[in-house]
């Protein structure tokens, strides 16, 4: 059992590898172009709600400690606990959407959209591509990490209903185990997406 | 994994551990929104890339066991991000090292030949003086 344990976390860790290069790929095209318009950039993240963005940071650092402790508790043979939780870790996620959506609605209200539909009025720089170039980034990139989040509260749902049912104990948790090691990876990412998005100058 | 026994034992300082993980990343984080407030310059990006670096590791050692589990998974990971940065590291040097990829003295000759070649035809009289510099 505990090699199975073993082999299924390095299988876990190889994959949060591709998607560290999958983020890594996108983050590189993201510092190409910021070098390409660094004018541009700086005025379009001020259309981002900063507000918005800390809030986020904390909601997914604290859903992060949640979910640690759901592997503490689903290892220590405290199955209810474990789901209680796993489902404290699905509402920061859910909370999370939640804003991000909010955000997205209002970008979109003032015409923030990504690439050829950007429609934003009172740029600085008129007719440069700069802006429609970082709204294509940020909804690309953020929009790639809500997917994350969506899947990680799909599977913590379905693990919580698994621990309150008893499934995990000491011998066995490898899958709350694996969940929140990719939860974690997400939050890694949104480290590095807050301050590129919300605070550059 | 460790034994059966020491998940027993240490429940409780785990715990503490994990919320003192978590209280020094909400710092960490409110010292980056502080940070941008202020105009550092070229260094604003540095200090927001590190304290994001920084998380991210504590996240990783902390978070994720890296510090106290299988030394196969911490291979994995540091390598993963070793071969980000050289992707990262090759991109910047790029993108460090391009000039104006349109030579400077590019302006010059047509903005010469111009006035030569429309001055030629109506000048046709002048010293030849004139013509000799124009060749050289």
């Amino acid at each position: 059992m505990e090699q199975q344990f073993d082999t299924s976390k390095i299988g876990m860790w190889l994959f949060l590898v591709t998607e560290v290069l999958t983020f890594g790929g996108l983050f590189a095209g993201f510092g190409l172009m910021q070098n390409k318009y660094p004018q541009e950039f700086v005025g379009a993240h001020e259309e981002l709600k900063r507000w918005a963005g800390s809030t986020n940071t904390v909601v997914l650092l604290v859903s992060s400690f949640t979910a640690v402790m759901a592997v503490l508790a689903a290892r220590t043979n405290q199955g209810k606990k474990a789901a209680i939780y796993l489902w404290i870790t699905v509402g920061f996620g859910a909370v999370f959407m939640c804003i991000k959506a909010y955000e997205y609605m209002s970008d979109f209200q003032e015409g923030l959209f990504p690439g050829k539909y950007y429609s934003h009025h009172g740029d600085l720089i008129v007719g440069s591509h700069g802006y429609a170039t970082f709204f294509s980034f940020y909804f690309m990139m953020t929009g790639l990490h809500g997917l994350h989040v969506l899947i990680g509260m799909c599977l913590m749902s379905w693990l919580a209903i698994r621990a309150r049912r008893g499934d995990f104990s000491d011998k066995y948790y490898t899958p709350v185990d694996l969940v929140a090691l990719f939860w974690h990876l997400v939050d890694m990412i949104w480290i590095y997406l807050f301050p590129l998005y919300y605070l550059i100058t | 994994m460790s034994t059966h026994t020491e998940h027993a034992v240490n429940s409780k300082t785990e715990a503490t551990k994990y919320l003192i993980t978590l209280v020094g990343l909400l710092i960490l984080t409110g010292i980056t929104v502080g940070a941008s407030y202020i105009n550092f310059g070229s260094g604003n990006i540095v200090i927001a890339l590190t304290i994001a670096t920084i998380k991210a590791s504590i996240v990783g050692l902390i978070f994720m066991h890296l510090l106290h589990d299988k030394p196969v998974n911490a291979v994995i990971a540091v390598a993963g991000f070793i071969f980000l940065g050289i992707f990262l590291m090759f991109d910047f040097l790029d993108v460090d090292s391009r000039t104006n990829p349109q030579p400077t003295n590019l302006h010059a000759p047509p903005a010469a030949a111009a006035p030569a070649t429309a001055g030629a035809p109506a000048a046709a009289g002048t010293p030849a003086g004139a013509g000799d510099a124009k060749k050289e």
